[in-house]
C-alpha cells in the first residue's frame, strides 16, 4: 500500500463523507426541531438528481441548471410538506414512518413513469471537466474536489447559520423544547416548514451534485437514506455539528474499510475465505462501528440536551 | 401519545375475541374455498400469508406492547430459514432436530443482540437492530458454500416422523395457520399477564416501574427473545414454503415491510397485525394484477391510512361509534 | 354491534379483494405464457428490454406464436426471490399458463426453479443461465434463449488470453453472479490475476477500487458491473483517466441499456457478448429496425434475448402443430426450429444453447446514439462448461 493509494482514498472517503453530510444535515435537522422522522429524505436527494437531469436537457449547461434544480427541489419539498409532512408532526414516530414510507413508493414508482426506468446522467460541468494527474496512469477528477469544497462551504454556512443568527438560535431552541420555543410566540409553523424546506433543498443540492458522477435511477435514494440514518444516530439527533464528524468518520471508515478489508482478512485466512469475509466485513463495518458508538454512548457522540 | 392497548375498552371483549375469530375461522376455510373452486394458487398465497404474520405478530409483541421498535426482525427470520437450510444440505431433515435448532439460533441472536440494543431507546434502538440485521444480511451473503447471494434451493421439505405433514399442501397450510394460532395465543396470554403489564407498564414510565423494584431491562429481554424465537418459526416454515433460502429475506426492505404490516393493521393487539398482513399481501397481489405502475396507488394508500384510519386498519374496525 | 359490523365488512373486504384476484376467466383456448421480469427497483431497466423484445416478437407474429392465438401475462418479479415465488405459483395454479418465459436474475431463476420443473411447465428463460440449472439439476423442461452465466466472461477470459495480457485486473459485485463470472474468466485466461476486487452490490462508488487499480498497473481490467453500478464505474474510469492507459474488458456493463446514461465515456469498451446491435443477418437487421420503430430505443442483447425467446417457442409450436403433447413438444424445442438474429444457434444436451461469441465494443453510431458492434469472433459453436454432468 503507497502513499498515494492512502490520500486517494482518504480524498474519497472525505468525499462520500461530504456527500453523506449534506443528506444528514437535513435529516438531523428535521428530526431534531420538529421530532419529525422523514423516510422519504432520501428520495428528495434523488429527486434533486431527476431535477438536475430535467434542467440540464431544458438548459443545456449544468450551471444554468443548478439554481433551476435546486429552486425545483425546495418547491418540491415545500409541496410534499403542504399535502402530506405538515399533517404528520404531531403524530408518533410510527405513524410518521408509515406515511412517509408510502411516499417513497410512490415517488420512486413515480419518476420510473416521468424518466423512464434506464439510468440517465448529467455530464461534468464545464470548468471542472478535468483531472489532476496523480500518477502515471491515475488521474483525480477536480469535480470531485470542488464536491468536496462545495460541501465544507454548506457545512460551515450551516454552522454559521445555526449558531450565529436568529433564526438559528430559533431552531437549536426548538431542538431543545419547540414547546417552549412555541408559548415564546414564535410562530411555529412557519419555523417547521423553513426548516423542512431548506432540509429538503440540502438533499436535492446532495443529489445535483451527484449526479455528474453517480447514474442517477429510481431507488438511488434508498440505501443513502439508511447511511444517512446511520450517519444522525453516531452523530446525536439534532446535531449539526454529530453529522458533519459522523459524517466524515461513516464516509472514511466505508472508504478505507472496502480497499483494505479482503487485504487484513488475506492475512489470518487462506485467500478463498479471505475473500469471502474481507468484502462481507467492508459492507458491515459501518454498521458494526454504529453499534459500537450506541452501546458506548447510547444517545451518539454529540448528544443534544434531552427532551 | 396514549397507546392503544390501555384506551378503556366499552366493550373489549367482543372485538378483542370477534376479529380474531373471523380471521382465523376465514384462513381455516381456504382450503375449502381452493378445493370447490379448484384454486390451488389462493391456498399457497393463503400459506404465504400465514408465514409472514407469525413475523408480523411476533413483531407486534414487542412492537406494540413493549414500544421496541426492531428494525432488524427480518434477521430472525433469516437464521430460521438458514438454520433449515443449511440441515437439509447436510442431509438432516427432521424437524424434532431441525425446528428446534431454528428456534434456539434465534432466540441466541435475539439474546445476544437484544441485550446489547436495550441499552439505547427510541430511534437509538431502532437503528442498532437495523445495524444488527444489516450483520447477519452480509453474513448471509457471505456463506458462498450455502450459495451466497443467490440463495440455496432445498431439494426437499422437512420430514416429521416420517409422514408428509410437511410435504403435502393442505397439512403443511393447516401446520402454518395452527403455529400462527399458538403463536398468537401464547404472545397474547403473556400480554395479559403480570409480565406483559411491566412491559405495558415500562413502555409508558420506565421510573415508575423501576420504582416498584422491578427491572425493565430483563423483562424487555425476555420478550425480545420470545418474539426472536416466534420470528425464527416462521422462518423455518418459510423455508419450508418456499424450497429456497436467500438473503433477501433479512434484507431491511423486508425488516422495514414487517413494520409497515404491523402498523397499517394497528399496533398493540396482535390479531391487528394479523390483519395488517393479510391486507398487505392482498393489495399488493390485487393491485399488481391491475397496473404496472401500481405503486402510484398503493404508496398514497399507505399515507391515506395513516391520516385518516388513526390506529390502523383495526382502528377502523374497533372504533367506538361517534368518534 | 357497529364494530361487529365493520369487523365483518373490514375482512370481508380483504377477504374479496384476494377471492376477487382468485376468480379470473378461465384458460381459453390458446397459447397462454407467463413472462417473468424484473420491472420494479433500480434494474427495471434490462427487465423492460427483455420484455419488449418478446413481445416484439409476438406482436409481428400477429399475437399467433406458431399459428396459435398467444395471450402473454407479463408479472413483475421485483427482484425478490419470495415475490417471484408467488408470482410463478400464481400464473402456474391459477392463470393455468401453458409456458413460462423470461427471468433476468439468477437468484429469482433459483428461486422459482424448483416448482416450475415440478409442475411439469416448460421454461424457455431469456437471461439467466446459472451453473446449477445447467449442470446436475438440469431439467427437461427447462430451455435457456440465451447463454449459460459463465460464457460471457469466459469470451473475455479468451480474448485476454490471445491478447497476450500478462496482469489482469478482475472486479465483479461480491454476490453469485459475481463470483460465477470471475471464474468463468479465468477458465479461460492464462496468464495472472494480480488482484480480485469484490465490491459491495449497489455500490455507487469506484474511485477506491480504481486507485488500487492504477497501483497494480495491470495490462487490462476485467470487469462485471451490471445496471446503475456499470453506469457508475464507467462513468469513473473516463474521469480518472484509466480508459487511456488500461484496456477495459467486461460483461453486461457497456451495452445499450447503459450507454445512454454513459455516452461517450463508454465508446471504445469492451464487452463478451453472443449478440451486437450490427450482426451481420437478415432476422437480426429486421429485429433492430422494428424494435426501434415500435419502441423508439436501441435494443440491447436482453431484447435480443427476450426476441429469440418468443421466436424459438414460435418455431417449436408451429413444428409440432399445437402444444397440446408436451413431449413432442420438448423434442420440438430441442430442435431449434427457428431463425435465431445470432445466426448459428442450436441446444446443447443441457437445453443451453450453443452459439457463437463475440469481442463487441460500444460505438457512436448516429447522433445521440450509442450501440454494440462487433470487433472479433472469440468463439464458434460454443458451448457451456457444465453440460457434461448434466443428465437427462
Amino acid at each position: 500500500m503507497s502513499f498515494t493509494l492512502l490520500a486517494v482514498q482518504t480524498l474519497n472517503g472525505l468525499q462520500l463523507g461530504i456527500l453523506l453530510f449534506l443528506i444528514a444535515a437535513g435529516l438531523t435537522l428535521v428530526f431534531g426541531v420538529m421530532d419529525f422522522i422523514n423516510l422519504a429524505h432520501g428520495v428528495q436527494y434523488m429527486l434533486g438528481a431527476y431535477l438536475a437531469v430535467a434542467a440540464f436537457q431544458f438548459t443545456g449547461g449544468f450551471w444554468s441548471a443548478l439554481p433551476l434544480a435546486l429552486l425545483a427541489a425546495l418547491a418540491c419539498g415545500l409541496l410534499l410538506e403542504v399535502l402530506v409532512f405538515r399533517r404528520l408532526y404531531d403524530r408518533d414516530h410510527l405513524d410518521q414512518v408509515l406515511a412517509t414510507f408510502g411516499v417513497i413508493i410512490f415517488l420512486n414508482e413515480l419518476v420510473k413513469v416521468v424518466w423512464g426506468a434506464a439510468p440517465l446522467s448529467v455530464p461534468l460541468p464545464l470548468y471542472l471537466d478535468w483531472s489532476v494527474p496523480l500518477t502515471d496512469t491515475l488521474s483525480y477528477p477536480v469535480y470531485r474536489i470542488a464536491l468536496i469544497v462545495a460541501g465544507l462551504l454548506v457545512a460551515v454556512l450551516l454552522y454559521g447559520l445555526v449558531t450565529r443568527t436568529r433564526i438559528g438560535m430559533l431552531v437549536r431552541a426548538g431542538a431543545s423544547d419547540a414547546e417552549m420555543v412555541a408559548a415564546l410566540g414564535v410562530n411555529i409553523r412557519r419555523l417547521f416548514m423553513l426548516v423542512f424546506g431548506f432540509g429538503a433543498m440540502l438533499a436535492g443540492f446532495a443529489g445535483i451534485l451527484a449526479a455528474p458522477i453517480f447514474s442517477v435511477e429510481p431507488g438511488m435514494g434508498d440505501n443513502l437514506l439508511i447511511l444517512a440514518f446511520v450517519v444522525i444516530v453516531i452523530g446525536g439527533i439534532g446535531s449539526i455539528r454529530g453529522a458533519f464528524v459522523s459524517a466524515l468518520i461513516i464516509g472514511l471508515v466505508d472508504t478505507l474499510g472496502r480497499s483494505f478489508a479482503t487485504d487484513i482478512a488475506r492475512l489470518a485466512l487462506p485467500p478463498s475465505a479471505a475473500n469471502d469475509v474481507g468484502p462481507a466485513l467492508a459492507s458491515m463495518l459501518i454498521y458494526i462501528l454504529m453499534a459500537v458508538v450506541l452501546f458506548v454512548r447510547p444517545s451518539g457522540l454529540f448528544p443534544v440536551s434531552s427532551k | 401519545m396514549i397507546p392503544a392497548s390501555i384506551t378503556p375498552k366499552t366493550s373489549p371483549l367482543k372485538a378483542s375475541t370477534l376479529v380474531p375469530l373471523i380471521l382465523f375461522l376465514g384462513l381455516a376455510l381456504v382450503p375449502v374455498y381452493a378445493q370447490v373452486f379448484d384454486d390451488r394458487f389462493m391456498m399457497l398465497f393463503a400459506t404465504r400469508i400465514a408465514v409472514l404474520a407469525i413475523a408480523v405478530v411476533s413483531l407486534d409483541f414487542i412492537l406494540g406492547f413493549a414500544g421496541l421498535v426492531s428494525f432488524g426482525h427480518a434477521a430472525f427470520i433469516g437464521i430460521g430459514a438458514y438454520a433449515i437450510g443449511i440441515l437439509s444440505e447436510h442431509d438432516i431433515w427432521e424437524a424434532w432436530i431441525s425446528f428446534p435448532v431454528a428456534l434456539a439460533a434465534g432466540g441466541l441472536f435475539a439474546l445476544i443482540t437484544g441485550a446489547i440494543s436495550m441499552k439505547t431507546r427510541g430511534v437509538y434502538f431502532i437503528m442498532i437492530t437495523l445495524a444488527f440485521g444489516q450483520m447477519a444480511y452480509f453474513t448471509a451473503t457471505s456463506l458462498s458454500a450455502y450459495g451466497g447471494d443467490d440463495g440455496l434451493t432445498m431439494w426437499g421439505r422437512t420430514e416429521f416422523f416420517g409422514t408428509n405433514l410437511f410435504a403435502n399442501d393442505i397439512s403443511f397450510f393447516y401446520l402454518v395457520v395452527g403455529c400462527l394460532a399458538a403463536s398468537y395465543l401464547l404472545l397474547r396470554i403473556f400480554t395479559g399477564s403480570r409480565f406483559g403489564r411491566v412491559l405495558a407498564g415500562a413502555k409508558q414510565s420506565e421510573l415508575r416501574v423501576e420504582a416498584l423494584g422491578i427491572s425493565p431491562y430483563r423483562y424487555r429481554l425476555v420478550a425480545y427473545c420470545i418474539s426472536g424465537m416466534v420470528a425464527a418459526l416462521a422462518g423455518a416454515l418459510m423455508a419450508n414454503q418456499a424450497e429456497f433460502v436467500s438473503p433477501s429475506a433479512m434484507s431491511w426492505h423486508r425488516s422495514g415491510e414487517l413494520i409497515v404490516m404491523c402498523l397499517l393493521g394497528g399496533l398493540g393487539s396482535l390479531h391487528g397485525a394479523l390483519l395488517g398482513t393479510i391486507a398487505y399481501l392482498a393489495l399488493e397481489e390485487v393491485l399488481s394484477g391491475t397496473t404496472e405502475h401500481w405503486r402510484l396507488i398503493f404508496g398514497p394508500l399507505l399515507v391515506l391510512v395513516v391520516l385518516y384510519g388513526k390506529g390502523g386498519l383495526i382502528g377502523l374496525v374497533t372504533r367506538r361509534p361517534g368518534k | 354491534m357497529k364494530r361487529i359490523l365493520s369487523a365483518l365488512a373490514v375482512s370481508t373486504i380483504a377477504g374479496t379483494a384476494t377471492l376477487f384476484a382468485g376468480v379470473l376467466p378461465a384458460a381459453a383456448e390458446g397459447l397462454k405464457i407467463g413472462f417473468l421480469a424484473t420491472l420494479s427497483g433500480p434494474p427495471a431497466v434490462l427487465g423492460q428490454h427483455m420484455r419488449d423484445g418478446f413481445l416484439l416478437a409476438v406482436e409481428q407474429a400477429d399475437g399467433k406464436l406458431g399459428g396459435v392465438e398467444t395471450e402473454v401475462i407479463v408479472v413483475d418479479d421485483e427482484l425478490k426471490p419470495d415475490a417471484a415465488l408467488t408470482k410463478v405459483q400464481g400464473l402456474i395454479e391459477r392463470d393455468k399458463v401453458d409456458m413460462l418465459a423470461g427471468v433476468v436474475f439468477s437468484n429469482v431463476m433459483m428461486a422459482v426453479y424448483k416448482p416450475i420443473i415440478q409442475s411439469e411447465t416448460i421454461f424457455v428463460g431469456a437471461n439467466a443461465g446459472p451453473s446449477p440449472i445447467a449442470g446436475k439439476g438440469c431439467s427437461p423442461y427447462f430451455f435457456s434463449a440465451a447463454y449459460q452465466n459463465d460464457q460471457n466472461h469466459e469470451v473475455m477470459g479468451r480474448y485476454a488470453a490471445n491478447q497476450g495480457y500478462e496482469k489482469v485486473v478482475v472486479m465483479a459485485p461480491n454476490y453469485q453472479a459475481g463470483k460465477d463470472a470471475i471464474a468463468g474468466f479465468k477458465r479461460h485466461y492464462t496468464g495472472t490475476i494480480v488482484e480480485e476486487i469484490y465490491t459491495k452490490l449497489g455500490q455507487l462508488d469506484f474511485s477506491a477500487e480504481l486507485a488500487r487499480i492504477s497501483e497494480e498497473k495491470p495490462n487490462a481490467l476485467f470487469t462485471f458491473m451490471p445496471g446503475g453500478m456499470g453506469v457508475n464505474l464507467v462513468k469513473q474510469y473516463d474521469q480518472s483517466g484509466l480508459k487511456e492507459s488500461i484496456p477495459f474488458l467486461s460483461t453486461f456493463t457497456v451495452d445499450e441499456t447503459t450507454l445512454p446514461a454513459t455516452k461517450d465515456m463508454g465508446v471504445g469498451l469492451y464487452s463478451g457478448a453472443e449478440w451486437a446491435a450490427d450482426l451481420d443477418t437478415a432476422a437480426n437487421k429486421k429485429f433492430v429496425a422494428d424494435f426501434e420503430a415500435a419502441y423508439g430505443y436501441a435494443p440491447s442483447l436482453y431484447a435480443a434475448q427476450g426476441y429469440d425467446a418468443a421466436r424459438l417457442i414460435g418455431g417449436a409450436v408451429e413444428m409440432n402443430g399445437g402444444i397440446e403433447d408436451k413431449a413432442a413438444l420438448i423434442k420440438a424445442l430441442e430442435a431449434a426450429p427457428f431463425e435465431s438474429v445470432r445466426g448459428d444457434f442450436s441446444f446443447n444436451t443441457n437445453h443451453f444453447p450453443i452459439q457463437d461469441f463475440y469481442l463487441v465494443k460500444a460505438v457512436k453510431s448516429g447522433e445521440g446514439k450509442y450501440t454494440t458492434s462487433i470487433v472479433e469472433k472469440v468463439f464458434d459453436d460454443f458451448g457451456d462448461a457444465y453440460a457434461g454432468s448434466c443428465k437427462m
